[in-house]
């Protein structure tokens, strides 16, 4: 296709991205370094006979004005936001690495930090979902793929249920059942004999129970991706394999789960990008007090009467750093497929 | 498959068939109570006497002489007007769902039908942008949007998940095209077409199993999105989703828990319908970005 061409036709998408994703990207940024200006306030000193006199603080309204047409992006404060205490925390991380003496003190000490503590939570939420789907979506495409034929239609529909459902609305109809008076809640009582279980009490719990929905809700993703490829299994190799003497699970482990390699690193590509984001789980689970994650932290922000759009920039602004360092390992992978390609 | 089935075991054979049956109810169970638990009061939905209440309905009985009531949907659909909620979701999904076709076709066939670096680089941006939280991104909106008086409005929003959803679309498409031979458009301008003429009557008919997959899969976005649809929209122009979070807000306090759960099932019939009739489309779809890796 000649460049001018690929040009038009490209043009309508690469502006709907550039204008909407590139440019909101840098006005990120842009608002991360720049703080609203405050308000300008002068002293005016009133006198009243017989009272005597006061001073007075009141808004000027005209040079705060000027002031904000002067500067439209606001004040520069460079790093200052990023380094304050609802992000990185320095100074307190800082002083802390130096008054704590053993290291869980130290960490303690962290996750009373917001920013970290919602870094801890996306951290763990990630690296233990991710994992957790690919062997349960494995261990149900095995399954499913040994079942009777008219089986497998009924069951497939069912599993595609929690992926394609709302995520707020899977993490509500949970969150009822887990609710202390619901199905599960009360099951739990009675299993553990324990009348005042709550889940919602407890912040090992609460981050349990988000984990569950978390790989109830991805793991039909990973389901259908492996189920596919267990349709494409070289039937040669695996009856020379039980020839050979290979046992079931010896099968498995060393013709089934190479064949599937390709599907496993996707869909490990695409649950690191989906668990980064996790988000509405923590409002259907209304889990604000015993978790938070990075996109809660910055919607948080957003939200409410105040927009703190300077502090939700700088957690933009991160969120993008960390998703480009869990992204880089892929794209480095791919770079040179690529260039060994062509 | 069936003979090596024939050849499991029984122990193994059971093994599967309840691990298999165990997912099954734990992937339909919360639906279909959730479901039935909608038709009944508060205190039978969760109830705090006896659970069976849910099932039979006791305390419902009490109240309304029989074990269902449309309480909590004349409450969410009449009381709060929710229908417009739903009025709400299903234009914003349908603009959104036109669009991003229309210009998705168009990239992602070019993106197949060209070869140099610069399609390279681009679908990498693509997958960057992909791995990009939305909620990220509205931040950068806000500000702009308040300058222009446009937050808060359809259009504003529809154009911004339209955006969002381009980098999937164009990647889905791309694999699509790839798939349709090259040869085909190719001849066509050997004939004498232009390359938008090969385009328009070549590719566009045979096109329609790739775009109604794709069309699927932006309409699942648009629909389950939160995170920009809450921050984006007015009060008056907001979709379903939002609304049952501000439900929520609301009615833990006035005691209308119902509300919430009869909004919650109506804005997943329309998703359990559609899965019952795509179901084909939706896995085939799943799967083809996996395949094409």
């Amino acid at each position: 296709m000649r460049h001018s061409t690929f040009f038009w036709f490209f043009l309508p998408t690469a502006a709907a991205m550039l204008l909407f994703i590139a440019f909101p990207i840098l006005s990120v940024v842009m608002q991360s370094i720049y703080a609203p200006h405050s308000a300008v306030l002068i002293e005016v000193e009133t006198c009243t006979p017989l009272v005597g006199c006061t001073m007075e603080t009141t808004l000027d309204q005209e040079a705060t004005a000027a002031l904000r047409a002067s500067e439209p992006l606001g004040r520069f404060v460079g790093l200052d936001i990023f380094l304050d205490r609802g992000h990185l925390a320095v100074s307190e991380v800082a002083d802390m690495w130096r008054d704590t003496a053993t290291w869980s003190g130290f960490v303690d000490g962290l996750s009373n930090l917001p920013f970290y503590r919602a870094m801890a939570f996306t951290l763990t939420f990630t690296f233990v979902v991710t994992p957790a789907v690919i062997i349960f979506g494995l261990l149900i495409a095995l399954a499913v793929n040994s079942l009777h034929a008219w089986l497998k239609g009924v069951v497939i529909f069912f599993s595609l249920l929690p992926f394609v459902v709302t995520p707020l609305i899977g993490a509500l109809v949970l969150f009822w059942m887990i609710d202390s008076r619901g199905i599960l809640g009360t099951a739990l009582q009675w299993l553990v004999s324990d009348p005042d279980l709550s889940l919602k009490a407890s912040t090992g719990l609460m981050w349990v129970s988000l984990i569950v929905y978390g790989i109830w809700h991805a793991a039909p993703f990973a389901f259908v991706i492996f189920y596919a490829g267990l349709q494409t299994l070289p039937m040669d190799q695996i009856e020379a394999a039980e020839i050979d003497g290979a046992t079931r699970l010896q099968r498995i482990r060393y013709v089934v789960v190479p064949h599937l390699m390709p599907l496993v690193t996707f869909v490990a590509l695409i649950q690191l990008m989906d668990n980064f984001r996790v988000f509405e789980p923590i409002v259907g689970f209304n889990a604000a007090a015993h978790a938070t994650s990075i996109s809660w932290f910055i919607f948080n922000d957003l939200g409410g009467e105040t927009r703190q759009l300077s502090s939700a920039s700088a957690s933009s602004v991160l969120t993008i750093i960390g998703v480009s360092i869990l992204l880089l390992p892929v794209l480095v992978r791919t770079w040179n497929d690529f260039k060994g390609k062509t | 498959m069936s003979s090596r089935a024939r050849k499991q075991p029984l122990g193994l054979q059971i093994l599967i068939y309840g691990f298999a049956g165990l997912w099954l109810i734990m992937a339909a169970f919360p639906f279909l109570w959730t479901a039935w638990g909608s038709f009944k009061v508060e205190l039978d939905f969760f109830s705090i006497a006896d659970w069976t209440y849910a099932l039979t309905g006791e305390r419902t009985k009490a109240e309304y002489g029989s074990p269902f009531t449309d309480a909590g949907y004349k409450g969410a659909w009449v009381q709060e007007s929710f229908y417009r909620n739903v009025i709400n979701t299903f234009i914003i999904c349908f603009f959104v769902v036109c669009t991003s076709l229309t210009i998705g076709t168009l990239g992602g066939y070019a993106l197949s039908r060209s070869n140099y670096r610069y399609t390279f680089i681009l679908l990498i941006t693509a997958l960057i942008f992909r791995a990009m939280p939305p909620i990220t991104l509205v931040a950068g909106y806000m500000l702009p949007f308040f300058q222009w008086n446009v937050w808060g409005l359809m259009p504003t929003t529809i154009i911004v998940l339209v955006a969002i959803n381009q980098p999937f679309t164009l990647w889905m498409l791309h694999s699509f095209f790839q798939n349709i031979p090259k040869e085909l458009d190719e001849s066509a301008k050997v004939d004498g077409c232009t390359q938008f003429q090969a385009f328009r009557h070549v590719i566009i008919p045979v096109m329609w199993p790739g775009v109604i997959t794709t069309g699927l899969f932006s309409f699942l976005l648009a629909y389950n999105d939160f995170a920009v649809t809450a921050m984006l929209l007015s009060e008056e122009n907001r979709t379903m989703v939002p609304q049952v979070a501000a439900f929520l807000g609301t009615t833990y306090t006035e005691g209308n828990i119902m509300f919430a759960v009869a909004s919650v099932v109506s804005a997943t019939a329309p998703l359990f319908i559609l899965v019952m009739f795509f179901q084909r489309q939706i896995v085939s779809g799943l799967t083809q970005g996996a395949v094409k890796g």
